[in-house]
């Protein structure tokens, strides 16, 4: 068995220490919000955070995590969080949403780290998260609004 | 089928609900509630009358007792915005709380739900055709409901219906009246079908063409709540990967499953149609076991080019003539035979893939009660349920088919053959229905594994007079026929108007003009891909235009412009464009600009393209869109859809590209495949032309125009000319 602390609360994994983190939470956990895309670390709609840090679940190994707290999506809290999903909502960001998880979770640990973003800031940590309906303008912008949001 | 709206005639924009088609019809619900919906009337042509209430499977708007709308969706939702679409359509004329609205997509009855752009013998999804299917049903379901509910509510009060208000989900006289729409949809219900509905004027919508109004299911997908197919979880479910063959069409020879079967979780392989699947507890097992599984392959009938084998090919027969003619103008010969000056160029277009972010996947069952379930991303909704049934082998009726909204798509949710949905049933079925079965291809199965833009190949000509003017124009298109490999009967020599729309309807007036088209056999499934012939004709046409333009020492606007006098869509379009982008006047110092224009799915759309090029890399700053898409449903959505078709489009140009090499693909993830990403970006500004037409496309017609704007721009930095896509190839 594996402990993992999974959005504040305990659970104990029976798995392969290899499996990925991605298919603990999803096939064994119940927590979907977090997508597969690729597997391979190329398009960021699997991303969680581990103590806060935007992390690949897809290369993440299970066994490997530790006692790093596990944030995903339907966790994820905190004045940052709240600031991005209420500007995704204003602009409107999602199209098919299906990499919005991903998405939101970078954008919200970018802003705890930046709380001023410019568009090369913007594009440098989200660089990693493709979303194929290219809703890239607006999540420009709903980062920006977020970014406001939080100065107050 | 399918076959009317992919071969037939396009028919015009506003499609009617007439009462020679379509009956209007209400009931009550099982549940309690209004149902008010259509059906086609199948005995329309004998005269016979059809006057049995909706059943639940046919209605389009219910108002459930507790107040709330629930619209019953004949359109797929791959993101597009569909379901907004249509509850915009309904919310306005019933005049529903959009806090109370949701949308459910409705399958299983062609008769209620069939495209009215495809004819409305088929339901389905595709053309951007939602709205011109939907426009007036959904807006007629929505105002009978109300009509029936004010009905209920004069009858109730004893008031005339006339003095009675609706607002936001409730019913209203003077000052002391007052009841939800759920105090009243039981009596509703039984009460007569209105025998005329009036929809609305223009001047009175709330809703339509409100640029405030935000997609009402956004919430849902920011808190990861929002379900697609590959978040189904049943009872008991098993998750399966597929093994499909490396080249296509080869065949399993023989297996070994014992490997596999030995990997913890697995619980079997079993043979499907096109090859196996691993079954296991979960995803992870599932894949695991497939890597342990040996396959020998019959290869005798698989395609073992490669795709530069394959360009070559085109590239020679291009430069001959065409099989086939879509359209001859004049007299093409002579034209360019007496020209002043001949412009040639050749145009060469990859195979791409739609590498939507939910990977293809579908889930099959058979409930307690012995009907097959099916969840799944159902564009092809009637074409799957039929497939669905086959496969499992049960009457269609014994068949309920679940639409789930999908992650992506751009056309490959839309595969006529229904690859992934006949895997999950076969799976299921192989297992003798004893668990639910999830298919879920990985990225690596889905980009390999086929349903691509065909490849394409463009020789094109174009004659000058003496004064420079456009004489003479010939497009010869070499490249597979989407219809005939999605398995639509083409006689030979027939054109498959996929393969040249947009070249063939080349709207600038050139007296002598022939578009021709010659049609490969290759063994690489091919599918539409958002936008379709678009794809290649909006790009080899407006790239050459500006070459020729340039032959011509005419400005790119006004020798376009100037072609234009017969089609003033097309003209008020382009100039919208150079008038946001100030077409003309002073441009950043190291920028340059590019213009095109195309119309594809009824609707025209311009764009302007300002790039630097550095050291061989292409930037693209901005980009200014116009569109006239008819009467802008949701404006909104209608800039989101160009704006995420501009990316998409630029991704495409930009660095796309399938290639296969001895048959086999070489791309099978997004490191060799590389959609846009969020640097590449440009700003975008959309502007919506005032229409008073019935809506036109939106989810694709953004597309087409980027790519030869953005090139345009590219020749004007570096006087390089870019036939050869993807750019990366030309510029790298």
């Amino acid at each position: 068995m594996i402990p993992l602390n999974i959005n504040g609360a305990d659970h104990q994994i029976d798995a392969d220490p290899d499996m990925p983190l991605l298919w603990v939470l999803r096939d064994l956990v119940g927590l979907t919000g977090t997508k597969y895309g690729c597997g391979i670390a190329q398009c960021g709609a699997c991303t969680v955070h581990l103590d806060g840090e935007p992390t690949r679940a897809c290369q993440t190994p299970v066994g490997d995590v530790g006692t790093a707290r596990i944030t995903t999506i339907e966790g994820l809290t905190g004045a940052a969080a709240e600031a991005v999903r209420a500007a995704w909502i204003e602009v409107d960001v999602p199209q098919c949403g299906y990499c919005q998880s991903g998405q939101i979770m970078a954008a919200a640990a970018l802003l705890a780290e930046n709380r001023a973003p410019t568009d090369a800031d913007i594009d440098a940590a989200l660089a990693g998260n493709l979303c194929r309906c290219a809703t890239y303008f607006r999540i420009r912008k709903a980062v920006h609004l977020a970014a406001r949001t939080l100065e107050g | 089928m399918d076959t009317a709206f992919l071969a037939g005639p396009r028919p015009a924009a506003g499609l009617d609900v007439s009462r020679r088609g379509f009956l209007l019809g209400a009931a009550a619900a099982a549940g309690g509630g209004l149902l008010v919906g259509f059906r086609r009337a199948e005995a329309a042509e004998s005269g016979a009358t059809d006057a049995a209430p909706v059943n639940p499977l046919e209605a389009y708007v219910h108002v459930r007792p507790d107040g709330g709308v629930t619209v019953l969706s004949a359109h797929f939702d791959m993101g597009q915005g569909s379901y907004h679409g249509l509850a915009t359509l309904v919310v306005e004329e019933l005049g529903a709380d959009w806090t109370k609205v949701d949308v459910v997509g409705a399958t299983g009855n062609t008769r209620a739900y069939g495209n009215l752009a495809w004819g409305g013998t088929a339901q389905g999804t595709g053309g951007s055709s939602t709205m011109v299917s939907s426009w007036r049903r959904y807006r007629t379901a929505g105002a009978a409901a109300r009509m029936m509910l004010v009905a209920a509510a004069a009858r109730a009060w004893n008031v005339p219906a006339a003095e009675i208000t609706v607002d936001r989900g409730v019913l209203r006289h003077g000052a002391d009246r007052r009841a939800g729409f759920g105090d009243m949809a039981a009596a509703a219900a039984a009460l007569p079908v209105p025998a005329e509905v009036p929809l609305k004027a223009p001047g009175d919508w709330t809703q339509i063409g409100n640029g405030d109004l935000k997609r009402f299911d956004r919430a849902g997908k920011t808190t990861g709540r929002q379900d697609f197919t590959i978040d189904v979880r049943l009872p008991g479910m098993l998750t399966a990967v597929p093994v499909h063959p490396p080249r296509f069409g080869a065949k399993v020879k023989s297996f070994d499953a014992a490997p596999a079967k030995a990997v913890k979780g697995v619980v079997d392989v079993v043979e499907t149609p096109r090859g196996l699947a691993v079954v296991a507890d979960h995803t992870w097992a599932a894949m695991r076991g497939r890597e342990a599984l040996f396959v020998q392959w019959d290869e005798t009938g698989a395609e073992t080019r490669g795709s530069d084998e394959i360009l070559a090919d085109y590239t020679r027969r291009a430069a001959g003539a065409p099989d086939a003619w879509a359209r001859q103008d004049g007299d093409l010969d002579g034209a360019l035979a007496g020209a002043a000056k001949v412009v040639e160029a050749t145009y060469t277009f990859p195979y791409l893939a739609h590498a939507a972010m939910e990977p293809l996947n579908a889930v099959a069952r058979r409930a307690e009660d012995g009907v097959i379930e099916v969840w799944g991303g159902l564009q092809n909704t009637d074409t799957y349920h039929q497939a669905a049934a086959r496969t499992a082998g049960v009457d269609p009726s014994r068949v309920r088919m679940h639409m789930m909204k999908s992650g992506g798509g751009f056309g490959r949710r839309g595969s006529p053959d229904s690859d992934v949905i006949i895997e999950a049933v076969a799976a299921a079925k192989a297992l003798a229905w004893r668990a639910p079965v999830k298919m879920q291809w990985t990225r690596e199965d889905d980009m390999a594994g086929g349903r691509y833009r065909p490849a394409y190949v463009h020789h094109m000509k174009a004659g000058l007079d003496a004064d420079g003017n456009l004489v003479a124009w010939y497009d010869h298109i070499v490249g597979q026929s989407i219809l005939r490999d999605v398995g639509f009967p083409l006689p030979d020599g027939a054109i498959d108007q996929i393969s040249v729309e947009g070249s063939s309807t080349l709207p600038y007036a050139v007296p002598n003009l022939s578009v021709g088209l010659t049609t490969t056999q290759v063994g690489v499934p091919v599918l539409w891909w958002r936008s379709v012939g678009s794809t290649h004709t909006g790009y080899a046409t407006e790239a050459f235009f500006d070459e020729v333009a340039e032959a011509a020492g005419r400005d790119p606007v006004a020798f376009r412009l100037s072609l234009l006098a017969e089609h003033p869509r097309h003209a008020a379009v382009l100039r919208a464009v150079a008038e946001m982008a100030d077409w003309g006047g002073p441009v950043p110092a190291g920028r340059h600009r590019g213009v095109a224009l195309h119309e594809s799915f009824r609707s025209v759309v311009a764009q302007v393209a300002e790039v630097s090029v550095e050291g061989g890399t292409v930037r693209v700053h901005r980009v200014w869109c116009a569109v006239d898409c008819g009467v802008a449903v949701n404006p909104d959505v209608v800039k989101a859809q160009m704006e995420g078709a501009i990316g998409f489009g630029l991704g495409a140009v930009m660095g796309e590209e399938l290639t296969l090499t001895g048959g086999v693909v070489d791309q099978t993830n997004y490191d060799g495949y590389t959609p846009l990403r969020i640097d590449a970006m440009p700003q975008v500004e959309v502007r919506i032309l005032p229409s008073a037409n019935a809506p036109t496309g939106v989810g694709e017609p953004g597309v087409p125009p980027l790519g030869p704007a953005v090139a345009n721009a590219v020749h004007r930095a570096t006087g390089k000319r870019l036939r050869r896509l993807p750019f990366a190839r030309e510029l790298g």
